[in-house]
């Protein structure tokens, strides 16, 4: 008896719990019985646990789950791209038309069998494009590289076929662009020339891995209706990863929900969304929909009218040169006569794609850019005024006690060396702001604040998940007990469920604490969630400001329209890519 | 077209930091108290030679030894504009004549090390990260921290025991007696290459050891690269797209350290190039600073530092020719 065979006369539960594949006409890729372990130091990880998944020829399937779920190590499981993991169990089976199949796990993950799939019959797009590319070699080149693998053809024609493949995916003037750089690209052009590499030897089976969970939401947009095209006209199987319910919403004709590495729930999308089964399912589509709502009441108790920031015609400009050989010169204004007033108690959203100049902003207020006008007049706890952008604004440090930032990156944001106490206290010792030995008790009530146990404190950040971490540094945030948060991006790097229980934990603190909030995010619908009033901006101005709900509703300015129109409701039947 | 521009301007920027240059090393080697003669007196006196005071004061006069600082420099660099680099009291040469002699055989000696260093450390940097932990990574990073720790001298002593304890042979300098003053010939280049084996493998070996380790870090961050996998998903053959992406990548950052080997030829070296009585410009230059033959020691340091910035330059040039991120982002 093999060791497979034992686990199975071992655990015969597990069979009944997974959902078994349908044996479906048509079928171009079958994942039976999928398992995909990685080796730790401390025992096996099992990422994909007896998954099995059916993909039909011009089909789309959505495999939907949070970050750890095991969507994308079942995607790279395919094409046997899963180093260092292993495919430990299972069968995934690759069924071009007529001829017989191809039973992808067992060919050796280095041979010319699977070489000859890779890129040629099932081709792949990853999440960052950026990254995705080589930095060192034209667009051109890599996709060039891409057809004559698979088609022994002349440079030059395989050049032309490049250019070809550049127009199909919209890129403008390609016969300039085939000899870019990516990082010449934008980053929906570089998605875009991933898409043209992968569709350059006209695949059966397109594998998209969040592809554009890395894009503004326009951007993203315009790529999915892209893939939603090329699927059409090359008639491709398209299999797609998210954690985004929008997005599923929009492109799916099948839905696959993960977690822990077991597929929870498998169906049609309108099924999915109307009649969700499975608790984890329904968890996830409720959401996504609040966030295309708000709650009720935000905060208890009515706003007061008086003005904690007054921010008056903020200019910022930056001189940039390229290159060491300093070719071009351009002045971007990353911010334009941008003012607003921000109530005492009152949440500021402010909403726009990478570029628009909101952390910019953020980054004025807190004294680490200076302006080159413009005032920032915030009222102090005594009453007195400071202007924040004005000369030695922040030379005096008490005010960094009274505004405090949370941070886009929650790994990033916490010292790996520092235990879970010393970070929250760190704040309180460079101001002095608690007695030595009523610290540990101060940490204690600050992590009961954000709903974590006190017994973390002699932990280290790398013992917590993204959501804890996230907690962590809410808790350092508010340990001077501040009037003002700004958070940048705080639950952008969160999936859908965490995302809500920190954004509810942060309205219980407001309303607890009275905090104002600038809070900033690409997210219109977190915006909305959380904020009375957002302010929308492009290119450094802010293009429309007012109250969250009547702006969402009723968008005046037309770059509001767009962003609005952009982002994908969680609802198959508003999908506007379905035909 | 703008690459040319940049090098101009860089080498006008290159001019003015000679000069500042050659003001500081010919500071630096005036600074002991004394100069060369006073140096050979107390060598003299030391033997217990008669010390002829006067012939010693009418050299000084006619080197200028007595004039103040600044009209030293004067005749001094005056003389290095138009190539005259001064004279070599110790070597009763002229400091040009013993560079010449000597230059060529650096450069070979050091050429050949470079060359042996990368024909060991990029196989064997790329070997060991793309099979990291395996047994051939852990033998080269035992191979790597050995070559680091052993001093250059050691080795080269070691060289020589054995090779003298095995086949009887003396590796000391870079020519037979026979052929030592002879003119190049087929002969001589045989010769030539049967000793210079020992002093390029000293050098190449600690080299390689720090390449390898540089290489094979590099280039474990570039493996894990999402491009990477992208080639790979494109069907590319695993080697093939190792050299093409990741060791593409991974080589810039060591490419800009190969202009640090320029300076290298005099002073790579020292050691080794006095334990195994090389006839290269390193042993010379220690000699020099020892015996205060300031003509001498001024035109090496001052070469060193042409060097340096002549290096410096290639290596920027260099990156921005293979890295277009730093040619155009």
């Amino acid at each position: 008896m093999t060791p497979r065979e034992t686990a199975i006369a071992l655990e015969p539960a597990d069979q009944s719990a997974a959902v078994p594949a349908p044996e479906v006409a048509d079928e171009i890729l079958a994942i039976v019985d999928l398992e995909t372990h990685f080796t730790m130091r401390r025992g096996n990880l099992k990422a994909v646990d007896k998954v099995s998944l059916s993909l039909r020829a011009g089909d789309t399937l959505c495999v939907v789950g949070e970050s750890g779920s095991g969507k994308s190590v079942t995607a790279r499981s395919i094409l046997n791209i899963v180093k260092p993991g292993r495919i430990v169990g299972g069968r995934i089976s690759f069924k071009p038309g007529d001829d017989a199949p191809i039973h992808l796990s067992d060919l050796d993950p280095y041979g010319p069998a699977i070489r000859a799939v890779r890129g040629g019959h099932i081709s792949m797009i990853f999440q960052e494009p950026m990254s995705s590319l080589s930095p060192v070699h034209t667009i051109g080149s890599q996709i060039i590289e891409a057809i004559r693998l698979h088609q022994p053809i002349e440079k030059k024609e395989a050049r032309e076929q490049a250019i070809s493949l550049l127009k199909q995916v919209q890129i403008p003037d390609p016969e300039i662009a085939v000899d870019r750089y990516a990082f010449q690209y934008s980053g929906g052009m570089r998605q875009r020339a991933m898409i043209a590499m992968a569709l350059a030897n006209k695949p059966k089976v397109l594998i998209a891995d969040e592809p554009t969970t890395a894009l503004d939401v326009t951007t993203q947009a315009e790529i999915l209706k892209l893939i939603k095209s090329l699927q059409r006209d090359y008639g491709m199987a398209v299999l797609f990863i998210t954690h985004d319910m929008g997005v599923v919403a929009e492109m799916a004709d099948h839905v696959a929900v993960m977690r822990d590495g077991k597929v929870l729930e498998y169906g049609d999308v309108d099924q999915i969304f109307s009649r969700p089964q499975h608790p984890h399912t329904q968890d996830l589509i409720g959401a996504a929909r609040l966030m295309e709502s708000g709650p009720a009441a935000k905060v208890a108790g009515t706003l007061s009218e008086e003005p904690i920031l007054q921010v008056r015609n903020l200019n910022l400009a930056f001189g940039t040169t390229h290159g060491m050989l300093r070719r071009h010169r351009a002045v971007v204004h990353a911010l334009r006569d941008v003012s607003f007033d921000l109530r005492a108690g009152e949440a500021l959203g402010v909403v726009g794609e990478s570029g628009s100049g909101k952390t910019t902003l953020a980054r004025c207020l807190v004294g680490l850019y200076k302006v080159d006008s413009g005032s920032a007049m915030f009222t102090r706890g005594d009453g007195s005024t400071t202007d924040l952008c004005g000369r030695g604004g922040f030379g005096d440090r008490s005010l960094y006690t009274e505004i405090r930032m949370i941070f886009q990156d929650p790994f990033a944001s916490l010292n790996p060396r520092m235990t879970v106490e010393q970070i929250v206290a760190e704040p309180m010792i460079v101001n002095r702001a608690c007695p030595k030995s009523e610290l540990r008790s101060r940490v204690a009530d600050l992590l009961e604040s954000v709903e974590l146990p006190a017994d973390v404190m002699d932990r280290y950040p790398h013992a917590f998940s993204g959501g804890q971490r996230q907690r962590i540094g809410i808790a350092r945030a508010i340990a001077l007990n501040p009037r003002l948060v700004l958070a940048d991006e705080a639950t952008s790097a969160l999936d859908g469920s965490l995302r809500a229980q920190v954004l509810d934990l942060l309205l219980k603190l407001r309303s607890r604490l009275g905090l104002s909030f600038i809070f900033i995010s690409h997210d219109i619908g977190v915006i909305r969630y959380f904020c009375e009033r957002m302010a929308v901006m492009r290119r450094g101005e802010i293009v429309e400001i007012g109250p969250s709900q009547s702006i969402c509703d009723n968008p005046q300015h037309a770059y509001t329209q767009e962003l609005l129109a952009a982002v994908p409701r969680a609802d198959p039947k508003q999908s506007r890519l379905r035909g | 077209m703008a690459l040319l521009r940049y090098a101009v301007r860089r080498l006008l920027f290159m001019i003015a930091t000679i000069l500042a240059l050659s003001i500081v090393c010919f500071g630096i080697i005036q600074l002991p108290p004394g100069d060369f003669l006073t140096a050979k007196m107390a060598e003299m006196a030391a033997t217990g030679d008669a010390v002829n005071v006067d012939a010693v004061e009418r050299l000084r006069a006619q080197y200028g030894l007595d004039r103040p600082f600044i009209v030293q420099y004067w005749l001094w660099v005056s003389g290095v504009v138009v190539g005259d680099f001064g004279f070599s009291f110790e070597l009763t040469k002229t400091v040009r004549e013993v560079i010449g002699d000597r230059l060529g055989i650096s450069l070979a000696v050091e050429f050949l090390a470079i060359v042996v260093l990368w024909a060991i450390a990029l196989p064997v940097g790329i070997y060991s990260a793309v099979r990291q932990y395996s047994i051939g990574d852990v033998a080269a990073t035992i191979f790597g921290f050995i070559g680091l720790a052993i001093p250059n001298f050691l080795l080269a002593l070691l060289l020589m025991y054995i090779s003298f304890v095995a086949f009887g042979a003396t590796i000391t300098g870079l020519f037979s007696d026979e052929y030592m003053n002879a003119r190049w010939s087929f002969g001589r280049l045989v010769d030539f290459f049967s000793h210079v084996w020992a002093p390029v493998l000293v050098i190449a070996t600690a080299g390689s050891a720090q390449v390898i380790r540089i290489l094979r870090a590099n280039l474990l961050d570039e493996l894990s690269r999402p491009y990477v996998d992208t080639a790979r998903a494109k069907g590319m053959a695993e080697w093939r797209l190792i050299m093409r992406y990741p060791v593409r990548v991974a080589m810039n950052p060591l490419v800009s350290t190969i202009g640090w080997l320029l300076p290298t030829i005099i002073s790579s070296s020292i050691v080794t190039g006095i334990v195994l009585n090389l006839p290269t410009l390193s042993p010379i230059l220690l000699r020099s600073l020892l015996s205060q033959d300031m003509h001498l020691a001024g035109a090496l340091i001052l070469l060193m530092g042409v060097l340096t910035l002549l290096g410096t330059l290639l290596s920027d040039l260099l990156l921005a020719w293979i890295d277009p991120r730093i040619r155009m982002a």
